[in-house]
């Protein structure tokens, strides 16, 4: 059961942070490349805890194929333009803060890390606040795409209060703190929560089930064609 | 440390001041004193117009390579093949961005504005370091940069600690620790390759044999083709002449290609024992004016990228300048972003 957990929301973190990595050397302003590095490699400094909780940390990130990740399908979307990327991060940063926070506070085995990576996570829900704040109360422009990107992702942000076997988690609660945190950041970009129904692509919960989006597999293709190229070699 | 501190007139623009008639020619005189003995020009003192463009042009040169220098490593990010790798390669390639904003900052403080040279670099009217328009081809690569190109600009760069601009020479001290740093990375990254399978060690060969000679080009044109050494050198703004430097690298990377286990790709490369030093080949200078002048494997890909992401990202940067605005500079946006 821990080891389901762990790969989860490995997983997550792991996929998100290829994502950010994608981002370099295209950021709309040098500070935003070393925030997006630095948001990416902190995910990455989780993703290889948390996956070598559950086994050997290459083994499970190069020679998984898609049917076997467990991450959420928010974090396998594409960047998109910039404001599709902080909406993916508010609506994630925000899960992951409430979530570590609880796992900090629990005798979990997953203690030690939330209790260090949710100071982490702390800083990127600010980043992704901060800029979702210029973006939406920015131009109109800024403002159009900032609303477009939180509509676009919503559907994906059911996934996220769906029980994860091995977390002993107030699921519910955590759902009701996380609309009225985003709720109140997007209020305050003079945007809306969006409405609409929050199932993901198949249904709440598929991407933990290993059912993900089509995006999904051309990304583990580039991400693991060099490791499976060179079967057993040590790099 | 007093001897020459008459260079400080206090109150004096720091540039802009002309630089003839007699109160000129004090200044001058204070101006060369104070580099004669060693001192630091800080941004507030006098400085000829000369030196201060000259600064400007290399700094801002410098600042570009580091923006620029990110693509060639920023695409193995999504390929690196272990998750340590993956973590060192985001970590660099952050720095060269942090790199970057150090040196745009340190050229800020001669009177010109990030905004004015990054609009240099993307109309082309300024360079960056012509290394960087050559592809990245195999992950190999990510270390033959390491090694060499960081090697070589670690080279470069340590003599500019104690360069004669002080924001300059700061800069340099902070850059440099990183960039040795990344420079060891690079080396045990090939060091892995290369013992590692067959196909690894091959492909850490062919990288070190597409990077050698490119990598000697960055000490730039031979001392008697150099058309600035001169000048900066009389500043000390340049503390070695390019071929001196040059020289210092092939003696450095002699032993580490033997512990490497790798060959560099020069038949003519040997200790001369007279000398006490490596001889080595030819550097095919065709090829690097040939780079210089846009002309090489991916000058034309590294610029459109880089428009890309600045024209693409405007609409950003607005945002972030309306809201400030908007909320009295409160939740400002990056500090790069102009206010408008």
């Amino acid at each position: 059961m821990p080891t389901t957990a762990a790969l989860a929301l490995g997983d997550d973190a792991l996929v998100l942070s290829h994502r950010l990595g994608e981002w370099a050397g295209h950021a709309p302003v040098l500070e935003e490349e070393v925030a997006l590095a630095n948001i990416a490699l902190d995910l990455l400094g989780q993703a290889r805890v948390l996956l070598s909780m559950a086994g050997d940390e290459d083994e499970l990130a190069y020679l998984r194929e898609e049917r076997a990740f467990t991450n959420l399908q928010l974090v396998e979307q594409p960047n998109g333009d910039f404001a599709h990327t902080i909406a993916r991060q508010l609506y994630f940063s925000t899960y992951q803060h409430l979530l570590y926070g609880q796992l900090a506070d629990s005798d979990s085995e997953f203690a030690p890390l939330a209790g260090k990576a949710v100071k982490e996570v702390a800083y990127h829900r600010d980043h992704a606040e901060q800029w979702t704040l210029r973006l939406g109360d920015g131009t109109d422009v800024s403002h159009e795409r900032m609303r477009r990107a939180c509509e676009a992702l919503w559907r994906f942000t059911g996934e996220m209060f769906q029980p994860v076997a091995g977390l002993d988690v107030d699921w519910s609660g955590m759902e009701a703190a996380w609309l009225e945190s985003v709720g109140d950041v997007l209020r305050r970009a003079t945007l809306a929560l969006p409405e609409g129904p929050r199932t993901g692509a198949w249904s709440a919960g598929a991407g933990r089930q290993g059912l993900h989006t089509e995006p999904f597999g051309r990304m583990l293709a580039e991400m693991q064609h060099l490791h499976r190229s060179h079967p057993g070699a040590s790099w | 440390m007093a001897t020459a501190a008459a260079h400080r007139t206090a109150g004096a623009p720091a540039y802009g001041a002309p630089d003839a008639g007699p109160e000129g020619d004090i200044r001058q005189r204070a101006f060369d004193a104070a580099v004669a003995a060693d001192e630091r020009i800080e941004p507030r003192d006098w400085m000829p117009e000369a030196y201060r463009a000259t600064l400007v042009r290399q700094i801002a040169q410098h600042a570009h390579s580091e923006i620029i220098g990110m693509q060639p490593e920023a695409n193995w990010i999504t390929r690196a093949p272990s998750l340590r790798r993956k973590a060192i390669l985001m970590a660099k390639v952050q720095d060269e961005a942090g790199h970057g904003l150090y040196l745009y900052s340190a050229a800020e403080t001669l009177g010109v504005s990030r905004e004015e040279l990054l609009d240099k670099l993307h109309s082309g009217r300024q360079k960056y370091s012509s290394i960087f328009n050559y592809p990245t081809l195999t992950w190999a690569d990510v270390g033959a940069i390491g090694w060499l190109v960081d090697g070589a600009a670690i080279t470069n760069q340590v003599p500019l600690c104690r360069c004669s601009y002080g924001p300059y020479a700061r800069a340099m001290v902070r850059v440099c620790k990183e960039e040795s740093f990344h420079q060891r990375q690079g080396y045990e990254l090939l060091l892995a390759l290369s013992r590692g399978t067959p196909e690894q060690h091959a492909m850490a060969q062919d990288a070190v044999d597409r990077w050698w000679w490119p990598s000697l080009m960055m000490f730039g044109p031979p001392d008697d083709a150099s058309q600035h050494s001169a000048q900066s050198m009389a500043w000390k703004i340049k503390r070695h002449s390019n071929d001196e430097l040059r020289q210092r690298f092939v003696d450095i990377c002699v032993p580490q290609a033997e512990s490497l286990g790798l060959t560099l790709p020069d038949p003519d490369l040997r200790w001369n024992e007279e000398r006490g030093h490596h001889d080595f080949g030819a550097i095919d200078w065709t090829e690097f004016w040939d780079v210089l002048k846009g002309n090489g494997p991916c000058n034309e890909q590294r610029l459109t990228q880089r428009r890309r992401a600045h024209d693409e990202g405007a609409w950003v940067r607005e945002a972030a300048a309306a809201h400030a605005a908007r909320h009295n500079g409160k939740n400002n946006g990056p500090t790069g972003v102009e206010q408008a």
